[in-house]
């Protein structure tokens, strides 16, 4: 599943990115921004009208990212909780 | 150890004052002489609030040959030697591809330089790291820093800082910038770095074509064993404010309720401090200025008093109102709200071309429209910022709050005022928004949009003062500079030709000439002639008011709510909302489009919106017979 599709408050961990070719560069961003596979990854709330995900990484990076980059990181969810 | 730290930071203030200009330092760059040290980390990990500390705050903007855009540098002594430390701009990753990335890869691939200092913040060492390995596997000698240790330890992240050292084979110490934990040791080890590099790094071109990729496996072996990140983190006070005031219900409305309540605040304890600023300007005038320029000929007591003395106090008694302003936006700033309110307005920025940091760059706009048409460099996509950019000149600046403050007092003499400045913010939204719609189609932009959210801050009562006095120089400055040269200048077109007086003028002969276009604003001859010189910069307005009417604050203040009604009180205010943004703004727009087309554009669309907007409110208001 994608990032986009992961429940808020559900855990999971990040599988790998899927870009196509123009996306490098986006790509290179969520690497540096820490969207690495492996990664635990939680999705904390989403904005109300389609506003992009408030998402927590590892245990200390927060970030704000959009429905549409978050399609982008495929996720395995661990369903615990 | 707390003594040493101490000592340490008596020792380099004393070295800080030595800080020269902008052609100073690139002269004696090119000779070499002096050391190079270069400062570099991810953006928001307290590189600058470092390189105050290092550099006492003592900092100069220098151009360098080749470089489009400037840096923040300083010349420091350590170890005993002149040291010159640049402040490169905060970049993810060393072959990234935005502006400020693309900006420090040819400085570093360009210049000699001595010395890397990486700055990363200790609690995200797990992604951060990556940045300090690109620049080992550059061959740059570097000293790491980690950042935040404060933080680290409230989450819980625990590192082995010797191992670590060992590992990455760098100096690596952890400290506190903000609190000066660790400072002292840091400082030791820049200058020993520095003593035992004998040889300058002439140029790292390989820097600029693909430098080390780093692989989570590399991460991975630096890591681990030295670094334990906590499993998960509790609750603390960011989860717990977050929320409340990221809601999807409350979250903005809780936003607005927020800023209305800071300008009241601002409307409440400004307006007060400014009259109070007014008595004493006042007081100085009658019982000190007059008597001694009594004995001088009347043309010149005139020039001095109405001229100069008038237009300068009255500009001053907003410097309560600029103290208390910039206080609020440093908390703001620094506080870690700002990235939030981009989380909460993106779904709207987006619909209109921009995204939540366009929004960020506008509330920017409120303390000034420089830095924040500076800003916009974090975007990579031309379309994004141009658009961004056309929007910026509408923030309601700390200077048009002057304008404002002044001409609401004085037309809505009732307790209202707060009202209707916030109407203007208001406005000032409603402005950029709309031209953001209308022009989404001509600047196309699809940027990716992900933004760090960083844990509430606040800050130090000396991080508040720093800033505060900061803006109050900044402020001095431009009044000793072009708004002194505003006044005088008002004063002349306003008294020239000799015995000529009102509306037979010069500055009268120009209000006139311009009557057929602004009348129908309901903005008379003397107003105009004050928009006039706020083509130069907003705070001339006020002063060169109380130049055109030859009246004291206080006095105009009167004059205005005799001459002027609320209806063209307030029309004036929006026209001075969104007409031509002031010179600085304008050759900033320059420099970080550079297109005279783009500039041109700007300008030629904020002088007709602000015609049409003030025309359509004029109308409307006369048509339903007010006055
Ligand atoms: N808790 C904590 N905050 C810090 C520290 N150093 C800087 N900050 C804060 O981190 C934020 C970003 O700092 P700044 O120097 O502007 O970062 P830059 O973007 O890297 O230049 C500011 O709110 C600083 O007050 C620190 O050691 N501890």
């Amino acid at each position: 599943m994608t990032l986009a599709e992961l429940e808020s408050g559900k855990l999971a961990v990040v599988k790998h990115l899927k870009l196509n070719h123009q996306e490098k560069e986006l790509g290179k961003r969520l690497l540096a921004i820490g969207i690495t596979p492996d990664k635990q990854i939680q999705v904390i709330r989403k904005a109300s009208f389609g506003g992009p995900l408030h998402i927590r990484l590892g245990s200390t990076t927060e970030i704000a990212i959009r429905r549409q980059e978050a399609k982008m990181v495929q996720v395995h969810c661990l369903n615990s909780l | 150890m707390n003594q040493a730290n101490k000592n340490n930071l008596n020792n380099l203030n004393k070295f800080t004052s030595c800080h020269n200009d902008t052609s100073t330092l690139n002269s004696a760059t090119q000779s070499r002489h002096l050391k190079r040290v270069v400062l570099v980390g991810m953006p928001n990990t307290g590189k600058s609030t470092f390189f105050n500390r290092l550099t006492g705050a003592a900092a100069a903007v220098g151009n360098w040959p080749g470089m489009t855009v400037s840096f923040l540098q300083a010349q420091v002594k350590i170890g005993g030697k002149l040291t010159e430390l640049v402040d490169l701009p905060g970049i993810y990753d060393f072959n990234g591809f935005s502006d400020d990335e693309k900006v420090a890869r040819k400085f570093i691939a360009k210049y000699p330089l001595d010395l890397v200092i990486v700055i990363l913040n200790a609690s995200q060492i797990d992604r951060q790291i990556a940045l300090p390995l690109q620049i080992k596997a550059l061959g740059l000698p570097a000293v790491v820093i980690l950042n935040m240790a404060d933080e680290a330890e409230q989450y819980g992240v625990k590192i082995d800082t010797d191992e670590l050292a060992q590992r990455l084979d760098m100096p690596t110490v952890l400290i506190s910038a903000k609190y000066g934990k660790g400072y002292g040791r840091v400082y030791r080890e820049i200058s020993s770095a520095l003593g035992q590099q004998s040889q300058t790094i002439q140029e790292s071109p390989t820097c600029l074509n693909n430098c080390a990729e780093i692989t989570p496996q590399q991460i991975e072996s630096v890591l681990s064993g030295v670094v334990t990140m906590p499993d998960r983190i509790g609750v603390n006070l960011t989860t717990r404010l977050d929320r409340i005031l990221l809601d999807p219900v409350w979250g903005l409305p809780l936003f607005f309720l927020g800023m209305y309540l800071v300008f009241s605040l601002i409307w409440n304890i400004g307006l007060p401090a400014q009259g109070l600023v007014g008595d004493l300007t006042a007081w100085m005038q009658t019982s000190l200025i007059e008597p001694i320029l009594s004995p001088f000929p009347e043309i010149i007591q005139n020039f001095l008093i109405d001229g100069i003395w008038n237009g300068l106090a009255t500009v001053t008694g907003f410097v309560p109102l600029i103290v208390l302003f910039f206080i609020l936006m440093a908390i703001l700033e620094d506080s870690g709200y700002l990235s939030r309110s981009a989380y909460l307005m993106d779904a709207l920025m987006g619909r209109i071309g921009l995204d939540g940091r366009s929004f960020v760059m506008q509330m920017m706009g409120f303390g000034c429209n420089v830095p924040a048409l500076m800003g916009t460099r974090v975007m990579r996509s031309q379309a994004l910022r141009l658009l961004t950019m056309l929007t910026i000149p509408f923030s309601l600046c700390s200077a048009r709050l002057q304008v404002f403050v002044f001409i609401i007092a004085a037309v809505f003499p009732n307790r209202n005022g707060a009202i209707v400045l916030f109407s203007l913010y208001l406005l000032s939204f409603v402005a950029a928004i709309a031209t953001a719609a209308i022009f989404q189609g001509v600047f196309k932009n699809d940027e990716p949009f992900v933004l760090e959210l960083p844990p509430y801050r606040f800050p130090t009562w000396k991080q508040v003062i720093i800033r505060g006095w900061g803006e109050v120089k900044h402020f001095l400055t431009r009044a000793t500079g072009f708004i002194t040269f505003g006044c005088i200048a008002a004063w002349g077109v306003t008294n020239l030709p000799l015995n000529a007086t009102g509306l037979d003028t010069i500055g009268g002969q120009i209000g006139q000439f311009l009557t057929p276009i602004m009348s129908p604003l309901g903005i008379d001859p003397y107003l105009t002639l004050a928009l006039i010189f706020g083509f130069v910069a907003k705070e001339i307005v006020v002063g060169s008011l109380a130049v055109i009417y030859g009246l004291n604050a206080i006095a105009v203040s009167g004059h205005i709510s005799d001459t002027v009604t609320f209806a063209q009180g307030y029309s004036f205010c929006i026209f001075c909302l969104l007409y031509t943004p002031c010179l600085t703004t304008v050759a900033t727009l320059l420099n970080e489009s550079k297109s005279w087309q783009f500039t041109l554009f700007s300008l030629a669309f904020s002088l007709t919106l602000a015609w049409v907007a003030s025309f359509c409110f004029y109308q409307t208001v006369l048509l339903f017979g007010f006055q």
